[in-house]
């Protein structure tokens, strides 16, 4: 196991989180996949806004907790990335 | 008169509806989804139904569930409200079908005002102008760039089924054009189902003056004065007011005509709002058609003294307005500022959340427009908008004084609304001085580069 501690990427807001940018498109990211900083992970709806929820670091994506179409509460855990070394 | 009658929206619009019909002595209807079952309309109504899941489509833009709660409940009329279905004319006709009066424009001036490029070309041919633009459909990028050249930049890409600001994309010269023209056109699609682009020249330093109108069967159409909206952000409006301070009479008058010239020859029926952009030269340009209750009604019912959603509900029931042009005067300076559930130092995040603090302004001279109390949780399906302060007072500096000791008085938390910041807009110079434009909130609230949106 790598000594690397994994970064969790929480919501800032509550809302409703989709993992890919229109129903009928590919997600934006699947578990093993590698992102850049900064590289759109998921959207987060909250009061008719939509906003990009961007991974903090560069690193592989090791677990997707929030359910595409599926409300999320304001500090809940996203996602976890294990930062690229 | 209806015996009963069916609010088909949520939060302030519908308490402020209900309030209208109690007063009216007329039975009244609530409907709420999931996420509103504590809502305050459920409880100031005389009945509630509940209509679906906290999502919109589920629910509030659901017509089949909402005609069957209608049904079941045997109500005579439905009023729309703002947003939701309130300008959707498949919903207009359905409600006819069922014998339920639809209380707003009939289904083809609802899809009139709904076709922009379909309303440009009706107002130009009525004599009106429009803002310099193509007239045609634009699929093509390449067709779009003779319109560009022809025009000028900067240039507003919009959707043709858009409206309410949305689906808008501004230019800055050609390349941009081209490159932009994909993803507008993806927008469209997305938000409205339909791709189809126009392309207007931006009107520079311009105001956003609307003119209200009241019209019925019988052809009698009545304007209720001008509104000048020009403090926006992103094309979404945060403070409203009547009259406008920096109109000349003269163009006042001009803006008067062509909204009853635009409304008459549309065959408008109901309450409507035709908008406008003003330049610095005080040319007008028409806008679009609001053909439905605006948010920003309370400062036109405060400079008129008429209650705008009981003259559109007697319309609906009676097919003729008891009011003539004559009887509309217009009396002191209004203002009404949105509180809405944003966090304005960090880029207007949206605030969903319990409030576990509030204190209403209490000053008796003050309209507070709500539908939140202390312990109600903003839910985060639905917009923003927590109510309206609106102060009233025989001068614009009255109204401004009122409405800064009234937003001082206003507590709203832990979740962070629009209050100071609308405190801060009420102390610019240029704000006081009455002159100012779209441009003031952009100088006030600068975008940073990290857009999210």
């Amino acid at each position: 196991m790598s000594k690397i501690s994994l970064v969790e990427i929480k919501a800032r807001i509550s809302g409703v989180f989709y993992t890919s940018p229109t129903p009928e498109a590919e997600p934006f990211v699947q578990i093993g996949s590698q992102v850049d900083k900064g590289q759109t992970l998921a959207l987060l709806e909250s009061m008719k806004l939509y906003s990009k929820i961007k991974a903090p670091v560069a690193g592989e994506i090791v677990k997707i907790l929030g359910v595409n179409g599926e409300p999320v509460l304001v500090g809940q855990t996203l996602f976890s990335i294990r930062p690229a070394s | 008169m209806f015996d009963k009658v069916l609010v088909a929206n949520r939060g302030e619009i519908a308490v402020r509806i209900l309030r209208t019909l109690k007063k009216m002595g007329v039975a009244s209807v609530a409907v709420y989804s999931e996420a509103d079952v504590d809502a305050l309309p459920t409880q100031l109504a005389d009945e509630a139904v509940l209509i679906g899941p906290p999502a919109p489509t589920k629910s509030y833009l659901n017509i089949d569930s909402i005609l069957s709660a209608a049904t079941q409940v045997g109500a005579s009329a439905i009023h729309p409200g703002y947003g939701f279905l309130s300008e959707n004319a498949q919903f207009a006709e359905a409600c006819s079908n069922l014998d339920i009066t639809f209380i707003g424009p009939n289904p083809k001036s609802l899809l009139l005002a709904g076709d922009k490029l379909q309303a440009r070309r009706t107002v130009e041919k009525a004599g009106v102008r429009v803002i310099p633009g193509s007239n045609e459909p634009l699929h093509e990028p390449s067709v779009a760039r003779r319109f560009g050249a022809a025009i000028g930049y900067p240039a507003m890409l919009k959707a043709a089924a858009g409206g309410g600001g949305k689906g808008m994309r501004l230019v800055s010269d050609e390349n941009d054009l081209i490159e932009s023209f994909p993803l507008a056109q993806a927008e469209a699609h997305a938000s409205f189902g339909d791709p189809t682009l126009y392309l207007e020249r931006c009107i520079m330093n311009a105001r956003h003056i609307e003119i209200q109108i009241l019209a019925d069967s019988k052809a009698n159409t009545i304007h209720l004065g001008e509104r000048n909206c020009s403090l926006q952000r992103r094309h979404q409006k945060l403070l409203e007011e009547a009259p406008s301070p920096a109109l000349p009479y003269k163009t006042k008058c001009q803006l008067y005509e062509a909204a009853l010239t635009i409304s008459e020859v549309m065959g408008f029926r109901s309450l409507g709002t035709f908008e406008f952009l003003v330049d610095a030269s005080n040319q007008f340009y028409f806008l679009e058609v609001n053909a439905r209750i605006q948010v920003e009604h309370p400062v036109t019912e405060a400079i008129t003294g008429i209650d705008l959603v009981q003259a559109q509900i007697e319309e609906a029931a009676t097919g003729e307005l008891s009011l003539s042009q004559s009887n509309i005067e217009f009396r002191g300076h209004a203002i009404e500022c949105r509180i809405n559930a944003e966090d304005p130092s960090n880029g207007f995040l949206p605030q969903p959340g319990k409030i576990e603090t509030f204190r209403p302004p209490a000053n008796p001279l003050v309209r507070f427009d709500s539908h939140v109390y202390e312990g109600y949780t903003v839910p985060f399906y639905y917009d923003s908008l927590l109510g309206k302060v609106i102060t009233h007072e025989a001068t614009r500096d009255k109204a401004m004084e009122t409405m800064q000791n009234a937003l001082s008085e206003l507590t709203i938390g832990p979740i962070q609304t629009t209050t100071l910041f609308l405190k801060r807009v009420l102390a610019d110079d240029d704000f006081r001085s009455g002159t100012y434009n779209l441009d003031l909130l952009p100088r006030l609230a600068p975008e940073s580069n990290d857009e999210d949106e």
